[in-house]
């Protein structure tokens, strides 16, 4: 936007949402707006106090092994589903059922199986994850143009390179789509996953706190796993914007 | 006003955001129903100049009167037809060609009826219903054709219209071009970077120089157009005139 | 097919207790219809469902229409739509259930917050995205701004627009899900928490299967009008 000739970044914005909650909050409009200014302080009280840091390291341990079991899985089982047919044609149906159901349903389902615990949040990131990761892989690999491989080929490339050097570079832009997808998805996975269970990491920390009512607090927490989702999908969206310059000339 | 001209272009400039000075003073006189085409180089602002004359984009500088009038943006007395030929992907042949009678509120039988006698007379009747994305390019631009026809302009304005068309198409799509305005009797403005396309098509052709573009000549060539399209491309003058542009462009080369 | 027998075998080894066969599953499942449990449950989760969603669509249209159209709605909207759409939203809805109690209104609230985001931003990004090449056509043959929207704009962003309501409902279900299993002691989320509780796994696996089930054969059959509306005609996104 432009104001008397000058440009206005686009995340200023973001001030004018903040100063407007602070006079919410300033008017003691409702119970579960606090000023901002507020939330700031709790916020800073809260982070370097050990209930904070042990929750933030549990939840993030269970995001990282989830995740990366899922990019792992994910890109594995995408790769073999666009190069083996018969593997495309069982799993197809199955990755298109779960990558739009609400996978939070099965959270019960691991309870009962897996116990009650990190296991079952890190069972739940990647089952968050996985499945919008296989599909884009997929897809990636499926697109690859067949005249690369048949250069590769024609220079006498062996199966390891033909996957290693074309298939995945190729693809690469879906992979990374897909990844940032699901990254996003891991997020609300493990938030998920722990508010069910409701014993573990920052999952507890959101119960308590609004059982409590402590919505400074509160408000602090969500806007430090809101920041954190943002900055997670947007380091992904960065390395997506560096390999850009060939996506667009396939 | 001068009886003579129909598109005057007085000292025009264009710079565009960021610095970029596409236009620099151009003059020039479009006489009426004739075919004039701009010739230059890529990048030297033909489509910004055509855009200009259409109102689709605001000179920085200078004037541009249409029969004797500034104009100040899009007008009824002309038509484009754009290079990417801008057809709604969701609207069949018959509905894109009477877009522009839409837009000005005439009702569905009587656009109808003319939307489909200018189908016919682009040599697409049959495909009334058919969808832009299942013609090919030829024929997508033979709609946006009969579009700029059906509001019935006295200027076209053709931005390069068989750019994306292969050799063969483009060839008979120039031949019709010729037989349809043989009894039109329109003004036509054709960009084009095609030496050989425009002396076919015209006996005005306005040579721009590089960015900024600014008018360096205008040939005017006596071509005998009585002949066959296969006579017109041996006649002495066409070759003539291709081969003086070709000598004045090679100049503008770095 | 095959999954189904991996499932049977998997469930006689068997590979824990807490995971009945697939045959016994079935079972349960069809004894769940016969004694009415089951649409019970389904008419208290899905009042909600399509209440929220139905909001959901009307303001978040709207509201992406209009960021697609005022550049300076534009500017202060789209950043917040685009952390939202990152943020795992589902943290509110303790908050939510414990303000509004475990009826209708939470459980709506739940979907609309969920679901909104991305309805919003593909909206937003069917009209802003528009083919300026159709702009400056419908300019050139004096289009005025309200033919603009209604003829180019609009019909352009329709498909995306209808893609976005597809990905809201599947946030939805997700929403209402999360809200049902957290709190609230009605609906399908219940059903899967009250069989798990009794030990009666073959009864909570049927309620999980009807509830993936259910939203996969909707989105799918969403995704198939999708394209068959707008990929036809060349318009989808
Ligand atoms: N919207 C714009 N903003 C900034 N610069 C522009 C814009 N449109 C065109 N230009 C620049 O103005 C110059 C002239 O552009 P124009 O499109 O008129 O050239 P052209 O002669 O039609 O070229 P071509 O033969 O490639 O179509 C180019 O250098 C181009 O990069
Ligand atoms: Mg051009």
């Amino acid at each position: 936007m432009t104001i008397f000739g000058w440009r206005i970044p686009l995340a200023a914005s973001l001030a004018v949402w903040f100063l407007a909650w602070e006079a919410v909050g300033q008017a003691k409009l409702s119970m579960i707006v606090p000023p901002v200014s507020a939330v700031v302080v709790a916020g800073m009280e809260l982070m370097p106090t050990q209930k904070f840091l042990s929750a933030a390291w549990i939840t993030l341990t269970a995001f990282g092994t989830g995740l990366g079991l899922a990019i792992v899985v994910g890109i594995a089982l995408g790769v073999l589903m666009a190069r083996v047919p018969r593997v495309g044609d069982i799993l197809g149906l199955w990755v298109n059922i779960f990558v739009s159901a609400p996978i939070s349903a099965l959270v019960p389902m691991l309870m009962a199986i897996v116990g009650i615990g990190q296991a079952t949040v890190v069972v739940t990131v990647f089952l968050f994850a996985v499945f919008v990761i296989i599909l884009d892989t997929e897809v990636g690999v499926r697109q690859a143009s067949p005249s690369l491989l048949e250069m590769a080929r024609s220079f006498g490339a062996s199966r390891r390179q033909l996957y290693a050097k074309v298939l995945i570079l190729a693809a690469l832009p879906e992979i990374l789509a897909g990844v940032r997808l699901g990254v996003i998805r891991g997020v609300k996975g493990v938030v998920i996953g722990q508010l069910l269970i409701s014993i573990i990491g920052i999952g507890e920390m959101f119960e308590l706190y609004s059982r409590n009512f402590l919505m400074e607090e509160f408000w602090a927490l969500v806007i430090l796993v809101f920041l954190f989702a943002f900055a997670v999908s947007e380091s992904v969206a960065w390395l997506e914007r560096r390999i850009e310059y060939y996506a667009g000339a396939r | 006003m001068d009886g003579k001209i129909i598109v005057d272009v007085k000292g025009v400039s264009k710079t565009y955001e960021g610095g970029v000075e596409a236009l620099q003073d151009v003059h020039l006189a479009v006489p009426p129903g004739r075919l004039t085409t701009f010739l230059g180089p890529s990048g030297c602002g033909k489509t910004t100049l055509l855009k200009i004359i259409a109102g689709l984009i605001e000179p920085t500088a200078g004037d541009v009167l249409v029969k004797g009038r500034r104009i100040s943006g899009p007008g009824p007395e002309r038509a484009f037809v754009f290079q990417d030929f801008a057809l709604l992907p969701w609207a069949n042949v018959l509905r894109n060609v009477a877009f522009g009678l839409e837009l000005r509120g005439m009702p569905v039988p009587e656009r109808h009826a003319v939307a489909r006698t200018y189908i016919a007379e682009v040599g697409l009747a049959g495909f009334e219903e058919s969808y832009p994305s299942q013609l090919s390019g030829g024929m997508r631009q033979r709609v946006g054709l009969a579009r700029a026809l059906a509001v019935d302009a006295d200027i076209l304005l053709m931005d390069e219209p068989f750019s994306s068309v292969d050799e063969q198409t483009r060839r008979k799509f120039q031949e019709d071009l010729l037989a349809l305005l043989g009894h039109q009797r329109k003004t036509v403005i054709f960009v084009t970077h095609s030496i050989e396309e425009a002396v076919y098509l015209s006996d005005r052709i306005v040579l721009l120089s590089r960015r900024p573009g600014k008018v360096s000549r205008v040939i005017e060539s006596n071509i005998d157009r009585s002949g066959s399209p296969d006579d017109i491309r041996r006649d002495r003058n066409y070759l003539d005139a291709v081969d003086e542009i070709w000598r004045t462009l090679k100049a503008y080369l770095p | 097919m095959l999954v189904f027998g991996a499932w049977e075998i998997a469930g006689r080894i068997p590979i824990s207790l807490a995971f009945p066969t697939f045959g016994e599953t079935v079972a349960a499942l069809l004894a769940l219809i016969a004694d009415g449990s089951l649409i019970k449950a389904y008419a208290s989760t899905l009042q909600p469902l399509l209440i929220g969603i139905a909001v959901s669509a009307v303001v978040g249209v709207a509201a992406g229409v209009g960021m697609g159209l005022s550049r300076s709605l534009e500017w202060l909207a789209l950043p917040i739509f685009i952390i939202l759409q990152a943020a795992p939203l589902a943290a509110i809805i303790p908050l939510i259930t414990y303000i509004y109690g475990i009826g209708l209104t939470a459980k709506s609230l739940a979907v609309i917050l969920l679901a909104t985001p991305v309805v919003v931003m593909n909206a937003y990004k069917g009209i802003r995205n528009t083919d300026p090449s159709l702009i400056a056509m419908g300019r050139s043959f004096l289009g005025t701004r309200t033919q603009q929207i209604l003829k180019i704009m609009i019909p352009h962003a329709r498909g995306l627009i209808f893609a976005g309501l597809r990905l809201g409902l599947a946030m939805g279900f997700v929403g209402v899900v999360v809200a049902e299993l957290l709190i609230t002691p009605t609906g399908i989320g219940d059903l899967i928490t009250y069989h798990g509780s009794v030990a009666n796994y073959a009864e909570m696996y049927a309620s999980i299967v009807s509830i993936v089930a259910l939203a996969a054969v909707t989105i799918g059959a969403l995704e198939r009008v999708e394209r068959r509306l707008f990929r036809a005609t060349g318009a989808a996104a």
